[in-house]
């Protein structure tokens, strides 16, 4: 890369880093009202472990191929880029997919958000997080379509970087869900 | 079709139809001006579209005047209805129009005149300053500005069509939710800080990424200005902050419009969520203003005085210990809460810590001027009228800091007076002194000094008239926000205060008059040489004002005050060599994702949602359409810059 080039690159990236550490913040706002939300609340009736953990399954595994597809991206390699990107997206899809179910699964069962503060808590965190992963979905296909007519440019590593980054930031903020959420919820009550 | 929104959102009492009034006129009056002069072009094509940080600077600038009349506009009203509205009297104000007074006056000043003045400084200065030829992300940065612009008009639209927020500018729930306010008032403030504040947030991250990665060869950390470092502290202030900010107004707006619980207590919410995210943003937010504040008076003090900083390397720890405390501190807006002494002794204590790293800048300044030949000029009047007002309302400050105390003087006058001594007395006087001081390196000629000084002694006069007799009031048991009240021993304290205010308005005047005077006999001050203060850092090493790429051939320093050193050994600050340089071109983009951010909270203000989803997938457009649709640069060649040289 030219040194102009490498310099967009660099502060694209360390950008992306900010936003992200930012946006973790948002989150991290979130999860102490839901911390702060939950005390005394049976969690049991809303959500189940197993269901859970598949979900952590599937996005892991969407993260992994997002990263395979980065670093395919890097040696320019367009077939298998475009195919990791694409099994990334199915994954996350699915991902999302069982997100929502599970929320409207709960909703459906007549625990609504405006029922009490802990359900709010609950639906604004994991809502947040899918919408997050659906506005990312479909970043993906914005910037993948040129990959289908052309080879892989500078500008577009610079992007699918940034965009994969965040993808994993996804991750981790799910990981942190899989946690405070569920793992510590599995006794039903929590603190 | 149309939500909420009807004819009865005109309906107003004749006051407040003046002010709509002259809204509307005074706009219709600056768009007939701009056609008439034939400007629609210029305006759009270098200055709407602009990627040009000292432009988009200048825009920050104006609408923080803008603002600033409407707020002191606002201020003068509440003076008055406290002036005469005492016992059976109700005063001129209806109690809903005088609540949205306050609250406007809160929002306008926090959000668009201290955000935008500081904003607007930073942006002209910063990268001139390290030696860049723009910020990191041109384009996010005009987009920050639109934003923030957007934000600023929701309040002057909502003196037209609706109400605004009758709560206080902190919109505090249970009071903000719809329970007590289901009118469009909080709505309108929800919004207008929203999309303000995902600005702040958006241009918090480009300034840093601009700092750390793109200052010129042998500017190491330490060699930094000081206006610099205080500008590093603020956007990373600015970008830890402001995500609690976003996330706290999304759980009042769900509160609001999707009935989530958070904040209602039947439904095991908790109204002290709210409060305390308010302040865990909110106090950090008092440091997002000031920081830069003292970064240009370490900037102004060395000029004037003829030395080099005194304490340069206590200079940047005090900005860095100032930045942790401030995130530790926010309790202290509340020790009402019951947090318990514990609690309130940890804050307490914390708070007062502050006042040590601020201390130590007061006398590194005072330590600069100390033997210095000092120029009594117009930034220097306002730097020591901020000396003398920052320590009064820093030890009001301390003392408030005493959870003790505090449960006396919280909510009182005494805390009015406490806070806009440091705002007024820091940020405004140190956004006017950097005004001051920089102006003839963006329009390259200087202000005039004698109605500088002027407005400066109206300005510190009036204030003082306006804000003592706060503290007396506050110390008699008046709380604030009153519209009226029952003892008669206030009034005079009140009517004192009212001719105080009309005193800053006349240093307003005088600004406006400055700036006016200035711009017509521009001849008589013009600023050839690029360095009319003799001043001591790179922004003065190019012209006034400086091209659109800053520098011709990037700079690179070895030491600190680098230009000052260059003066004073005669050897010229070192060259990288002349290239190509590629420069951002303008967009339309930021404007129309500004606008249509506009649009999109206006109708959540009004639950227009088919026009809300609208404006959504018009956002989506343009950022997809600036992502592929068009060319984001062009290159200035060698050749023509050697012209040019």
């Amino acid at each position: 890369m030219s040194s102009g080039v490498q310099d967009t690159y660099d502060r694209a990236v360390f950008g992306t880093w900010l936003y992200i550490l930012s946006d973790f913040l948002f989150f991290g706002t979130l999860f102490a009202v839901y911390a702060f939300l939950q005390k005394g609340n049976d969690t049991n009736k809303l959500f189940s472990l197993k269901y859970a953990f598949g979900e952590t399954l599937i996005l892991l595994s969407s993260s992994t191929a997002a990263g395979l597809a980065g670093a395919y991206l890097h040696r320019k390699d367009r077939r298998n880029t475009l195919i990791y990107f694409f099994l990334a997206w199915i994954l996350g899809a699915g991902f999302a997919a069982l997100e929502f179910l599970n929320l409207f699964s709960i909703a459906s069962r007549n625990y609504t958000w405006d029922q009490s503060a802990f359900l709010s808590a609950y639906f604004t965190l994991i809502g947040t997080h899918g919408l997050h992963i659906v506005f990312c979905l479909f970043w993906m296909i914005v910037l993948l379509l040129p990959l289908f007519f052309t080879q892989i440019r500078d500008v577009d590593v610079r992007r699918l970087t940034c965009f994969r980054m965040f993808w994993q930031f996804l991750n981790i903020v799910w990981i942190f869900i899989f946690t405070i959420v569920y793992l510590m919820g599995v006794d039903g009550y929590y603190g | 079709m149309l939500g909420r929104l009807g004819l009865e959102a005109l309906k107003h009492d004749w006051i407040e139809y003046m002010a709509g009034v002259s809204i509307v006129g005074g706009g219709l009056f600056i768009l007939v001006i701009i056609t008439y002069f034939k400007l629609w072009k210029v305006l759009w094509k270098d200055w709407i579209t602009s990627v040009d940080h000292k432009k988009i600077g200048i825009m920050y600038i104006v609408v923080a005047f803008l603002m600033l009349i409407k707020g002191l506009i606002d201020a003068i009203m509440m003076r008055a209805q406290q002036a005469i509205a005492v016992g059976a009297s109700h005063g001129y104000l209806g109690e809903d129009h005088y609540q949205q007074i306050f609250t406007a006056h809160g929002a306008a000043m926090i959000f668009f005149v201290a955000m935008g003045a500081i904003f607007g400084i930073i942006n002209l200065i910063l990268p001139l300053q390290i030696g860049a030829r723009d910020v990191a992300f041109p384009f996010l940065n005009n987009l920050s500005f639109w934003l923030f612009a957007s934000g600023g008009f929701m309040i002057i639209v909502s003196l037209v069509i609706g109400v605004f927020a009758g709560t206080g500018w902190t919109c505090y729930p249970p009071l903000a939710l719809p329970k007590y306010n289901p009118g469009v008032g909080v709505d309108y403030w929800l919004w207008s800080v929203q999309i303000s504040g995902i600005g702040s947030l958006l241009s918090g991250i480009n300034f840093l990424v601009t700092i750390l990665k793109m200052r010129c060869p042998g500017m190491r950390l330490m060699r930094m200005p000081v206006f610099v470092w205080s500008v590093l502290a603020t956007v990373v202030l600015v970008f830890v902050a402001f995500p609690i900010l976003t996330a706290n107004l999304g759980l009042l707006f769900t509160d609001r419009l999707f009935s989530t619980r958070f904040f209602d207590a039947a439904y095991g919410g908790n109204p002290m969520i709210y409060v305390n995210l308010f302040w865990a943003w909110g106090h950090p937010e008092v440091y997002i203003l000031i920081l830069p504040t003292f970064g240009m008076f370490s900037e102004i003090v060395p000029v004037f005085s003829r030395k080099r900083l005194f304490g340069y390397a206590s200079m940047v720890w005090a900005i860095l210990a100032i930045l942790v405390l401030s995130f530790i501190v926010w309790l202290h807006h509340f020790f009402t809460m019951g947090g318990g002494p514990k609690v309130n002794a940890f804050f307490g204590i914390m708070t007062m810590v502050i006042a040590i790293p601020t201390g130590v800048k007061i006398f590194n300044w005072l330590f600069t001027m100390f033997r210095g030949k000092v120029q009594f000029s117009s930034p220097m009047h306002w730097f020591l009228g901020f000396v003398i007002l920052f320590t009064i309302g820093g030890v009001a400050g301390v003392m408030l800091a005493l959870p003790g105390i505090d449960f006396q003087l919280h909510n009182s006058l005494f805390l009015v007076a406490h806070f806009h001594t440091v705002i007024i007395g820091g940020v405004l006087f140190g956004f006017f002194a950097g005004f001051t001081f920089w102006f003839p390196k963006f329009t390259g000629f200087t202000l005039d000094e004698k109605l500088g000084k002027r407005a400066f002694w109206c300005w510190l006069i009036g204030f003082l008239l306006a804000f003592m007799p706060l503290y007396l009031l506050g110390f008699m048991g008046a709380t604030r926000r009153l519209n009226r009240y029952d003892v008669a021993d206030w009034q005079p304290l009140f009517i004192i205060a009212f001719i105080g205010v009309w005193f800053v308005f006349a240093g307003v005047g005088l600004q406006f008059l400055q700036i006016f005077r200035s711009v017509l006999t521009r001849k008589e001050r013009i600023d050839t040489t690029g360095d009319p203060w003799d001043a001591r850092n790179l922004e003065w090493s190019t012209t006034s004002p400086p091209p659109v790429y800053n520098f011709a051939t990037i700079p690179s320093v070895e030491g600190r005050d680098a230009f000052w050193e260059s003066k004073k050994t005669g050897k010229p600050l070192s060259q990288g060599p002349l290239e190509d340089i590629v420069m951002p071109k303008n967009t339309a983009c930021g404007f129309i994702i500004g606008f249509l951010s506009f649009v999109f909270s206006f109708a959540m203000v009004w639950y227009i949602f088919w026009l809300a989803i609208a404006s959504l997938v018009g956002i989506l457009a343009a950022v997809i359409y600036r992502v592929y649709g068009e060319e984001h640069e062009y290159v200035i060649p060698k050749e023509e810059l050697e012209k040019r040289l």
